[in-house]
C-alpha cells in the first residue's frame, strides 16, 4: 500500500466516515424538526445534551470506573436523558407560566447548557478528558483509524474491528436513525403534516415527537466528539431547510435531505482540509466549522437558485407576468387610438406609456415578433393579427367595466383601473359568465363593446370628443 | 490515568472563609475584583432591562442568532488588526467586528422570513448554526496565526470576568449605562411599539426607527457581555430575567424594574461566586443564579405563579364540591319531610350519588362546617339555619340557569342540568338578579305591554 493510502485511509478516510454518518444521521432526523416548525428544538437539545453527557461521566468516574466514561451506552443514555428533560421543561413552562415557546426555549436550553459549563469545569479538575471546546466544534482530526497490522488490515475484519470509537458509535446510531425513519414513515409523516389527524386516527404523534427528540439527542451526542455540537446543529437545519425550497414532495424532500448533507460534510471536510493549501495558506483549518459553512453555502444557493422556489426564479415568473401584461396593455392602447383615429403611435412613446421601462421594452419586442405590431415611419401600430387580440382584450374590459357598473353598483369613473387589472383575466369560463349578465353593446363610457368573433369590422376612426381618457 | 484521583471525594474545595465573602460582596476585595464585580452587576441590568422589550416584541430567540454570529466578526477583527500591525485583542478593535456579524447574522435572518417559504425557527437556527461555524473556522485559522497573541480569543465563547482588566471592564460599564438611559428614556415609544407596532405607526411614532433603536440596545448589550457571559450563555441574560419579571406584574414599567433587578442580582451573585470559588465560570452561574429566580418565580409568584394557579384551581373545586354537598343534602331534606329543618342525612348516602371518597366526603362536610353551614351529628350530617339558605341559593340559581338555557339558547332539556352543574357556580349575583328579571318577563303574558301603552 502506497504511503498517500495509508495516510488517506487512517487519517481522512475515518474523519469522512464519521461527518457523513453524523450528516446522515442528523439529515434524516432534521427533516420532522423542519416540518413540524421545531428547528430551534434541535438547536436547544444539542446545547442541552452537555448536563446529561457531563454527568454520565462523573458518575462513572465517582464509581471508579474512569475506563468506561466513554462508553457509547452510557453517553446516549445520559445525553437522552437530559434531551428529555429539556423537552419537558420547555413544555411545562410554556404551559404552566404562559411563557412564549421562545422564551420558554430560550430559558431551558441555557439554564441546561449553564449547569453542563459548570459541571464540565468541576469534571476537568478531575482528570476526565472532556474540553469545552472540543463539546461545540469536535475534534474530527483527532479521529484516527490505525489498526495494530497496518499493512494488510485495513480491509479485514480485525482491522475494521478496530475502527475510532467515534466511528462505530455514529455508524451504530445512523442504523438505528434509518431503521426508525423506515418503519415510522408513515407515521413520522402524519406527525409532522397533521398531529390532530394523526391523533384522531390513532397514531400517537406525542409518543412520535418524544421517540425523535430522543433520536435527535442521541444522535446529537453520537456526533459530538467527532464533529461537535455546532455541526449538528446545522446538519439538523440546513440540508431540511435546503430540500424545503426544492421540493414540495416528503419523499423526495428525505432523499434530497441525505444527498445535501452527504455533499457539504464530504465537500465541506475537503474545503477544510486542502482548501487552505490551495489557495496557498500553509495549514488546514477546522474541517466541521468548513462542514457548516458549506452547509450554508448549498443553502444560500437554494435560496437564489432553486427551480421552483428560488428568488430568481419567482422573479422571473413575476417579470415574465409583467411583460406579458405589459404587452397586452399595449396592444389594448393601440386599438383605443384607433379607435380615435390616431395613426399610431410615435416608438418613443411606447415605453412610457405601458408600465415599468424593462418590461415595456421587452413587451414591445415580443410583440412586433409575434407579427402583432408594425412600425412604420417611427409608429407602431396594430397587425390584424394583434388587432384580433387587441378587440378581445378592449372587450373584456369595457365588459368588466359594464358589470362592475350594472351588477356591483360601482360608480362609472371608478372602475377603469380595476377594469385594467381584470381585462387580462379572459379564460372562456369567466367570459361565459360575464356574458349573460351584462346586456350592453355600450360600455359605462359609451364606448361600444366589440363583438367576440373576427368578423367584427376594423374599428372606424369614429365620432366626437366623447373621450375622457377612461374609455 | 491515576485512578485514585479520579473520585469525586479527593477533589477537595476550598471555602472560602465567611471574611472573604463580605469582602468580596461589599466591594472590598481589591480593586480589580470590585470593578469586574461592579461591571457584570451593570451589564445585568441592563440586559434586564433591555431584554424586557426583545421578549415582549417576541425577539428573545433574535438575540440567540445575533450571539452565536459575533464569533466570526471576532475572529475577522483580529486577523484584520493583526495583519495591519495593531494588536488585535483590545475590545475597541473586536467588539465593533462582533457588532458587524451580528447585525448580518439578523439581517439574514429576516431575509430568509421574508424572501423564502422558511420558518421563522429554521431561518434562526440556519444563520446561527452557519455563523457560528464560519467562526469556528477563522478561530482555527487563527489559532495558527504566527502573532502569538491570540489565546485569549476562544475566552469569548464561554466568557471569563477573570480574562477582563479594568478597562474592559469600564467600557462595558459605560455602554450598559448607556443602554440603561436610552431605555428609560425611550419607554413610552417602546411600550408602544411593543403593544400595538400598527396603532403606533397609524399616531405616526416612526416605528422602523424605534425599532432600530431598540435592536441596536440588544446588539450593544449582546456584545459587550460577550467577555463577561460568553456568547452561548449571553442571550439567557437577555431572556430569564425579563421572563422571570413577567410573572410578578402585569405593567410594563415594573416589569422592566423587576427584570433589572433580577439581572442585576444574577450578574453580582455569579462575579461574586466565580471570584470567590475555583472553577466556576461567571457565566454559567450567572445564568444559574437567573434560572433559580426564574423557577422560584414561575413557582410562587402571587398571581401567575404555579401555586397560585394550583390553589385557585383546588378553592373552585372546592366551592363546586360544596354546592353540590348542599343541594344533596337540601333534596334528602325536601324527600324527608318539607316541615321540620335540619333532618339529619348519612354522609354515606350522599357519597353514593356523588361517587365521592369517604375522605373526600369527610373533607367537604368539613369545610362546610367550617363555614357554619353544616351540623355534624355522628356520622349523620344536617343543615344549619344558614346552611338551608345557602342551599336554596345553589338550588335558586341552578334553576334558573337551567331556565335560561332551555328558554333562550335553545338546548334540548335532558341536556340542560349537564351544563347547569358546570355553570352555576361562576354566575355573579348580578347575573343571577338579570336573568330572574328576564325569565319573570318572559313568563308574563304581553299583557304589561299594552297595559304601559294605555
Amino acid at each position: 500500500m502506497s504511503p498517500g493510502l495509508t495516510e488517506f485511509m487512517s487519517l481522512d478516510f475515518p474523519a469522512l466516515l464519521a461527518v457523513v454518518l453524523a450528516s446522515v444521521s442528523c439529515g434524516l432526523l432534521g427533516n420532522f424538526l423542519v416540518l413540524r416548525r421545531m428547528s430551534l428544538m434541535g438547536d436547544a437539545i444539542a446545547h442541552a445534551v452537555l448536563p446529561g453527557l457531563v454527568l454520565a461521566f462523573l458518575v462513572t468516574a465517582a464509581f471508579g470506573y474512569p475506563e468506561h466514561a466513554r462508553d457509547p451506552l452510557l453517553m446516549m443514555g445520559g445525553a437522552a436523558l437530559s434531551g428529555i428533560v429539556t423537552v419537558v421543561l420547555v413544555e411545562l413552562i410554556q404551559r404552566l407560566g404562559k411563557v412564549e415557546k421562545g422564551a420558554a426555549m430560550g430559558v431551558a436550553f441555557s439554564v441546561m447548557f449553564a449547569l453542563g459549563v459548570l459541571l464540565l469545569e468541576q469534571a476537568a479538575a478531575r482528570q476526565v478528558d472532556l474540553d469545552a471546546d472540543c463539546v461545540l466544534y469536535g475534534q474530527l482530526e483527532s479521529v484516527m483509524w490505525l489498526p495494530t497490522d497496518p499493512t494488510a488490515s485495513y480491509f479485514s475484519w480485525s482491522g475494521i474491528a478496530e475502527m475510532p470509537r467515534q466511528v462505530s458509535t455514529l455508524a451504530f446510531i445512523a442504523f438505528a436513525v434509518i431503521i426508525f425513519t423506515t418503519l415510522f414513515y408513515k407515521e413520522l409523516r402524519i406527525a409532522a403534516f397533521d398531529p390532530g389527524l394523526g391523533k384522531t386516527l390513532g397514531f400517537r404523534p406525542q409518543v412520535m415527537h418524544y421517540a425523535l427528540m430522543i433520536f435527535v439527542a442521541a444522535a446529537a451526542v453520537a456526533a459530538f466528539e467527532a464533529v461537535g455540537s455546532i455541526l449538528v446543529i446545522a446538519l439538523l437545519i440546513c440540508p431540511a431547510a435546503t430540500a424545503r425550497l426544492l421540493t414540495d414532495r416528503y419523499f423526495t424532500q428525505i432523499g434530497l435531505t441525505v444527498i445535501i448533507a452527504i455533499i457539504a460534510s464530504v465537500g465541506g471536510y475537503m474545503l477544510g482540509t486542502r482548501g487552505p493549501l490551495w489557495i496557498g495558506l500553509d495549514q488546514s483549518v477546522n474541517a466541521a466549522g468548513m462542514v457548516t459553512v458549506t452547509l450554508g453555502g448549498l443553502l444560500a444557493m437554494a435560496i437564489f437558485f432553486s427551480p421552483s422556489h428560488g428568488i430568481i426564479a419567482r422573479s422571473m415568473r413575476r417579470f415574465r407576468l409583467s411583460v406579458s401584461v405589459a404587452r397586452e396593455d399595449l396592444l389594448g392602447l393601440l386599438y383605443r387610438l384607433e379607435e380615435h383615429g390616431a395613426p399610431g403611435m410615435p416608438r418613443r412613446q411606447v415605453a412610457a406609456a405601458v408600465g415599468p421601462w424593462l418590461a415595456a421594452q421587452v413587451a414591445s419586442r415580443r410583440a412586433s415578433q409575434r407579427g402583432e405590431v408594425n412600425s412604420r415611419n417611427g409608429l407602431v401600430e396594430l397587425t390584424a393579427k394583434g388587432r384580433t387580440i387587441a378587440q378581445s382584450l378592449i372587450r373584456s374590459h369595457r365588459l368588466w367595466e359594464s358589470y362592475l357598473v350594472d351588477v356591483l353598483g360601482l360608480r362609472p369613473d371608478h372602475v377603469h383601473d380595476t377594469a385594467m387589472r381584470l381585462e387580462h383575466v379572459r379564460d372562456a369560463q369567466t367570459g361565459s359568465r360575464l356574458m349573460p349578465r351584462v346586456e350592453a353593446t355600450i360600455d359605462p363610457h359609451d364606448r361600444p363593446i366589440p363583438s367576440n368573433g373576427p368578423s367584427a369590422p376594423a374599428p372606424t376612426a369614429n365620432d366626437d370628443a366623447k373621450s375622457d381618457g377612461h374609455a | 490515568m491515576h485512578r485514585a484521583q479520579t473520585s469525586i471525594t479527593d477533589v477537595s474545595i476550598e471555602w472560602p472563609s465567611v471574611q472573604d465573602v463580605f469582602q468580596t460582596m461589599t466591594f472590598q476585595a481589591g480593586y480589580n475584583t470590585s470593578v469586574v464585580l461592579a461591571g457584570t452587576t451593570l451589564l445585568g441590568v441592563a440586559a434586564g432591562i433591555v431584554g424586557a422589550f426583545a421578549l415582549l416584541r417576541k425577539r428573545a430567540l433574535m438575540g440567540d442568532a445575533l450571539s452565536h454570529a459575533t464569533l466570526p466578526g471576532i475572529a475577522m477583527a483580529f486577523i484584520v488588526a493583526t495583519l495591519f500591525g495593531v494588536a488585535g485583542k483590545s475590545l475597541l478593535i473586536l467588539l465593533p467586528g462582533a457588532a458587524i456579524t451580528g447585525v448580518l447574522a439578523i439581517v439574514a435572518t429576516q431575509f430568509i422570513i421574508r424572501q423564502t417559504r422558511l420558518s421563522e425557527d429554521t431561518a434562526i437556527g440556519v444563520s446561527l448554526s452557519v455563523f457560528f461555524g464560519a467562526g469556528v473556522v477563522l478561530l482555527s485559522y487563527v489559532q495558527n496565526m504566527s502573532s502569538g497573541d491570540q489565546a485569549g480569543l476562544a475566552t469569548f465563547i464561554y466568557g471569563q470576568t477573570a480574562a477582563m482588566n479594568v478597562r474592559d471592564v469600564f467600557l462595558m460599564g459605560t455602554i450598559a449605562l448607556i443602554a440603561i438611559i436610552a431605555a428609560v428614556a425611550l419607554l413610552k415609544e417602546f411600550a408602544l411599539v411593543c403593544f400595538d407596532e400598527d396603532f403606533a405607526a397609524v399616531q405616526g411614532w416612526p416605528v422602523t426607527f424605534i425599532d432600530l433603536v431598540m435592536m441596536t440596545l440588544v446588539v450593544l448589550v449582546t456584545v459587550v457581555g460577550l467577555q463577561a457571559v460568553g456568547l452561548i450563555l449571553v442571550v439567557a441574560m437577555l431572556i430569564i430575567p425579563p421572563a422571570a419579571a413577567r410573572f410578578w406584574t402585569e405593567r410594563l414599567g415594573r416589569m422592566t424594574i423587576i427584570a433589572g433587578i433580577i439581572g442585576g442580582a444574577s450578574g453580582y451573585i455569579g462575579a461574586s461566586a466565580s471570584a470567590l470559588l475555583p472553577r466556576l465560570p461567571a457565566g454559567s452561574v450567572i445564568v444559574l443564579a437567573a434560572g433559580v429566580v426564574f423557577f422560584l418565580s414561575l413557582t410562587f409568584a402571587p398571581r401567575r405563579g404555579v401555586v397560585a394557579n394550583l390553589s385557585r384551581a383546588a378553592r373552585l373545586r372546592l366551592k363546586i364540591a360544596q354546592d353540590h354537598m348542599l343541594l344533596e343534602i337540601l333534596h334528602k331534606d325536601l324527600q324527608h319531610s318539607e316541615a321540620t329543618e335540619g333532618a339529619s342525612v348519612s354522609i354515606g348516602s350522599i357519597r353514593k350519588r356523588r361517587s365521592w371518597s369517604l375522605i373526600e366526603a369527610t373533607l367537604i362536610a368539613y369545610s362546610l362546617q367550617r363555614r357554619g353551614l353544616l351540623r355534624k351529628s355522628g356520622n349523620a350530617v344536617s343543615l344549619t339555619e344558614e346552611g338551608q339558605d345557602a342551599a336554596t341559593r345553589v338550588a335558586r340559581t341552578r334553576r334558573l340557569w337551567e331556565q335560561y338555557l332551555v328558554q333562550y339558547a335553545d338546548v334540548a332539556p335532558s341536556h340542560v342540568d349537564w351544563s347547569a352543574d358546570l355553570v352555576e357556580h361562576v354566575l355573579s349575583p348580578e347575573m343571577v338578579t338579570r336573568l330572574e328579571r328576564s325569565l319573570e318577563r318572559a313568563k308574563r303574558p304581553a299583557a304589561p305591554v299594552a297595559e304601559g301603552a294605555a
